[in-house]
């Protein structure tokens, strides 16, 4: 039993950063509250280290098998804080002295827990308490203005989180019948002779909670009215860590409950399909940045989706987790450089932004062409083994499909992109963020990091 | 070695970059000097270079071991002249570029960002490298196009840009498909051109060979994939021109040398025909068009569509093997390699002469001057002589190239090349009429220009060389083609296994 807590340390540093940071906070005058988010950071990273120190052992599963230690979990319990860690970062002006300080971070924690529960659980019931602590905290935090907008976002949330919440649970309640029990493991040889109508249909309601989490058609209603509703760091958030936890958390589920289900690879393969192409399309003509980076998120899940799809692929599981940590780095660095100039919010604000700060404008043209795909970017190397595994496991048309839609996402970015180094000026300087500044940079140069470096993590998993 | 070569002037433009305060004709300066330095480090790397065929400075760095990428360069026969011709174009630009004012760190930059992917993805060795430059390159010249361009030059970058990427995403499938079906997965250049892992696959032979053509066909370009190429040149400043057909058109053709022909002998020498049709429909569409355009830069723009059929009919004809000795198939692929070098230099060299007529009256349009001569007589006769040597005068690398691709493939498709040999006739009459109309008779310039100046020291310097250079290849080509031949030796070989 001990050994079985001692391997979720990491779970329970960031379980300890948000109460002790709860209780801290309780005691603290406002104007004392940042350190809260110190002690949040310092939570974050002790989570990282352990995680990673925890990284060299054998796969094993705790618990009587509801939770799995393996490569997707040890992955997802350092990309998910990490990013959570930059996200604290660009949040630092906007919950300055705010009077809900201590709460933010608290709700930041526990939602990445949920995230990290997500990614191990390998049991129906854990799934769904996972999924429950990764949403409410986050109709929380979208609504963490109390402004319209933002409470307009939380109530999207709360309705789509509801009821795709509740159809997964029938959904797993029909598996539980099918499978005699909620185990994956169990689920695995008692599905082999349930009837596959059944099961399929099942599994889509099982998973119609994780596409909502991942903020994949057709749940991604809520994704651009909530990036462009809630404040940056929220939007931020939104639609990069939970995606983590939910993606990881498909994986696991398709790979082991049903490894030799065709319906499921081509449920998943359908959804990819309309991920990319819809988020792509909607993507098109939108000034408003934040509506750009939320579409572009939603066709990115149909990429990443590509690898659950393609799960008999050797490559599949590496191709998922390398590309999930490139777009997390990526894509938050993208929404820095729009915390960084704070009402900056239409395609017109950044034109000229190259003039008047070369770093900034530079990182937003990486982490963009980063998203596009570009070598050397981290993403780049994510696209590559998703078309790999993708053509391995027969998904030609897919991958044909995701380049034709890799092509197409140039255009919007670079709609992005090509005002950036124009001579004249509309955007206002306003006080920038410098928090939102060194994010970005730091995003983007990781970004290259990740890709240049991509031998090295790629060995790492296996 | 090469590897240095490789990322010295990335690694300058970034510390120009970073380094704050200087002044534009400082940086001006340093850009003359690191691509001068560059093209020091190439004659050096050429005059080390072996008698013997295979690659040499060979570098291999395991990248992404997991998936069979390793940072591997070097080059042979094929990649060194391309190589060479690449660092004399990027000095002739920058000693033209002398002149810019706009922008001038940027700029400086951008172009020796785009010389590393260039000689980056000349000397590559493996597939994901070789995209890796492919995409960079792309993305570069998409700057230089929508910062420093003309006119309407924001919609031809984008056109550019959009339509190349889809070439490179075709290529990247392409290369998936060849690393699938090799054992043990690789990307490696090398291995895949000795173990040939789609030849005994006709269907996915096809289909890698389909994936791989249309992103370089739309890279070269050849009809019917050239649409964007007229656009992007005449928007594009003077350099960038100058660069995009001297060098970044080149990247299409090299990749069929280096990748497609020996890659993928069986598909090659199966479909070998279609490169011949569209070899010869290129040159004669390029050279049709030309002759029919009125803007100065959109013809030389139309010629190079010409130039690049005539390497693919050269391609093409290599790859049949029945009733065509080896002999005329190596003097084909060495006149195709030649035609990339001294399309380059002549092109390039037009292209920077093009700029001139915009620099001085801000418009390319023939029909606006008349009788130039007169008052800019350096600048008429360096156009002539680019011209010249474009139609393929013997005397100039043109005609070196195009003799040997005409001889190569008169005996296996005389008909084809019966119909290409028409392709010079129409240059030549097109670049006579444009001559006559623009340079002699009465003068007649645009109503708001008061004189049009002949060449500036810079322009002068900066062409002059890479014509002196081509007229140096016409008349003593051994120094090229010894060390061509030892590369298109080596691949006509290998298409024939």
């Amino acid at each position: 039993m001990i050994r079985n807590v001692l391997a979720l340390l990491p779970e329970l540093w960031l379980l300890a950063g948000a109460i002790g940071g709860l209780l801290l906070g309780l005691w603290l005058p406002r104007n004392r509250q940042w350190v809260v988010h110190v002690v949040a950071a310092v939570a974050l990273l002790l989570a990282i280290g352990y995680a990673i120190a925890a990284a060299t052992g054998p796969d094993r599963a705790v618990f009587t098998g509801t939770y799995t230690l393996d490569a997707t979990l040890h992955t997802v319990r350092v990309v998910a804080p990490t990013a959570t860690l930059l996200v604290l970062a660009i949040a630092r002006p906007s919950v300055h002295n705010h009077h809900r300080e201590t709460e933010f971070a608290t709700l930041l924690l526990l939602t990445t827990l949920g995230a990290v529960l997500l990614a191990g659980s390998s049991d129906l019931l854990v799934l769904i308490a996972a999924y429950l602590l990764a949403s409410v905290p986050l109709y929380a935090l979208a609504g963490f203005g109390k402004d319209a907008t933002g409470t307009e976002a939380a109530l999207k949330l709360v309705l789509f989180g509801a009821f795709l919440g509740i159809t997964m649970l029938a959904g797993a309640t029909v598996l539980y019948g099918l499978g005699g029990g909620t185990s994956y493991e169990v689920l695995r040889s008692g599905l082999a002779d349930a009837p596959p109508a059944a099961v399929a249909a099942a599994v889509v309601a099982v998973l119609a909670g994780l596409i909502f989490k991942a903020g994949a058609v057709p749940g991604h209603f809520w994704v651009p009215d909530a990036t462009e509703g809630t404040g940056i760091a929220v939007a931020a958030f939104l639609t990069t860590v939970p995606k983590i936890g939910g993606l990881a958390a498909i994986f696991r589920l398709v790979t082991v409950t049903l490894p030799t289900h065709a319906d499921a690879a081509l449920i998943l393969a359908i959804l990819a399909a309309a991920s990319m192409t819809l988020g792509n399309l909607a993507a098109f003509w939108q000034d408003n940045v934040r509506r750009l980076l939320a579409y572009s998120a939603v066709s990115q899940v149909g990429y990443l989706l590509l690898a659950p799809a393609a799960a008999g692929a050797t490559l599949a599981r590496p191709a998922l987790l390398y590309y999930l940590a490139g777009y997390a780095v990526t894509n938050l660095g993208a929404f820095a450089v729009v915390a960084a100039r704070p009402g900056a919010e239409r395609l017109t604000d950044y034109t000229g932004l190259f003039r008047r700060s070369p770093a900034l404008a530079l990182s937003l043209v990486v982490c963009l062409l980063g998203l596009v795909g570009t070598p050397p970017t981290a993403v780049f190397v994510g696209k590559l083994t998703v078309f790999v595994a993708g053509l391995d496991a027969g998904l030609a048309w897919l991958v044909v499909l995701a380049a034709i839609n890799t092509v197409a996402s140039v255009f919007y970015y670079l709609r992005w992109i090509s005002p950036l180094f124009q001579n004249t000026e509309h955007g206002q300087a306003g006080a920038g963020n410098r928090w939102g500044g060194y994010v970005a940079y730091a995003a983007a140069g990781l970004s290259l990091l990740v890709g240049v470096g991509g031998g090295v993590l790629l060995a790492l998993l296996p | 070695m090469l590897t240095v070569v490789v990322f010295l002037p990335v690694v300058a433009g970034v510390l120009l970059l970073a380094t704050p305060r200087l002044p534009d004709a400082v940086l001006r300066w340093c850009l003359v000097a690191v691509t001068a330095v560059e093209l020091v480090l190439v004659m050096v790397l050429w005059a080390d270079f072996p008698g013997a065929a295979g690659y040499r400075f060979e570098a291999r760095v395991p990248w992404m071991p997991s998936i069979g990428v390793s940072y591997h360069v070097g080059l042979d026969g094929l990649a060194l002249p391309l190589v060479a011709m690449t660092a004399v174009l990027f000095l002739a630009c920058a000693v033209y570029s002398l002149r810019e004012t706009r922008r001038v760190r940027a700029y400086v930059a951008l172009l020796l960002f785009l010389e590393t992917t260039a000689v980056g993805l000349f000397a590559a060795l493996d597939l994901i490298l070789f995209f890796l430059f492919f995409d960079l390159s792309i993305v570069g010249m998409y700057f230089v196009i929508a910062g420093w361009g003309h006119r309407d030059h924001r919609r031809a970058a984008l056109q550019f840009f959009l339509y190349t990427f889809i070439g490179s995403l075709a290529l990247l499938l392409g290369f998936i498909g060849l690393y699938l079906a090799a054992d043990p997965h690789t990307f490696d250049i090398a291995d895949l051109t000795a173990s040939r892992p789609l030849d005994g696959a006709p269907l996915a032979g096809a289909l890698v060979l389909l994936a791989v053509t249309v992103g370089l066909a739309i890279k070269t370009p050849l009809v019917p994939f050239h649409t964007w190429l007229p656009p992007a040149h005449t928007e594009a400043p003077a350099a960038g021109s100058a660069l995009l057909a001297g060098v970044l058109l080149k990247m299409g053709t090299y990749g069929f040398v280096r990748i497609a022909m020996p890659v993928l002998p069986a598909a090659w020498r199966q479909y070998t025909v279609v490169f011949v049709v569209v070899g010869v429909v290129s040159v004669l569409y390029g050279a049709l068009v030309a002759l029919a355009q009125t803007d100065f830069k959109r013809m030389i723009a139309y010629t190079s569509v010409n130039h690049m059929g005539y390497i693919a009919l050269a391609i093409g004809t290599a790859g049949i093997i029945a009733g065509n000795d080896a002999q005329a198939r190596q003097l084909a692929v060495t006149g195709a390699v030649t035609q990339m070098v001294s399309h380059g230099l002549i092109t390039g060299a037009l292209f920077l002469l093009a700029g001139v007529f915009y620099d001085r009256a801000r418009t390319y349009d023939m029909s606006s001057y008349s009788g130039l001569a007169g008052t800019a007589p350096r600048f008429a006769g360096l156009t002539a002589v680019g011209a010249f040597a474009s139609l393929g005068l013997p005397g100039f690398s043109g005609f070196i190239a195009e003799f040997q691709i005409f001889t190569g493939s008169l005996g296996a498709q005389p008909v084809a090349t019966a119909l290409a040999v028409l392709g010079i006739l129409v240059t030549a009459a097109l670049f006579l009429l444009a001559l006559q109309r623009v340079f002699l008779g009465q003068q007649r310039l645009p109503a708001y220009v008061p004189t049009f100046g002949d060449l500036r020291v810079a322009e002068f310097v900066a062409v002059a060389p890479l014509l002196s250079l081509a007229l140096l290849i016409g008349v003593l080509p051994r120094f090229l083609l010894d060390t061509i031949e030892r590369g298109a030796g080596a691949v006509v070989e290998l298409v024939a296994r």
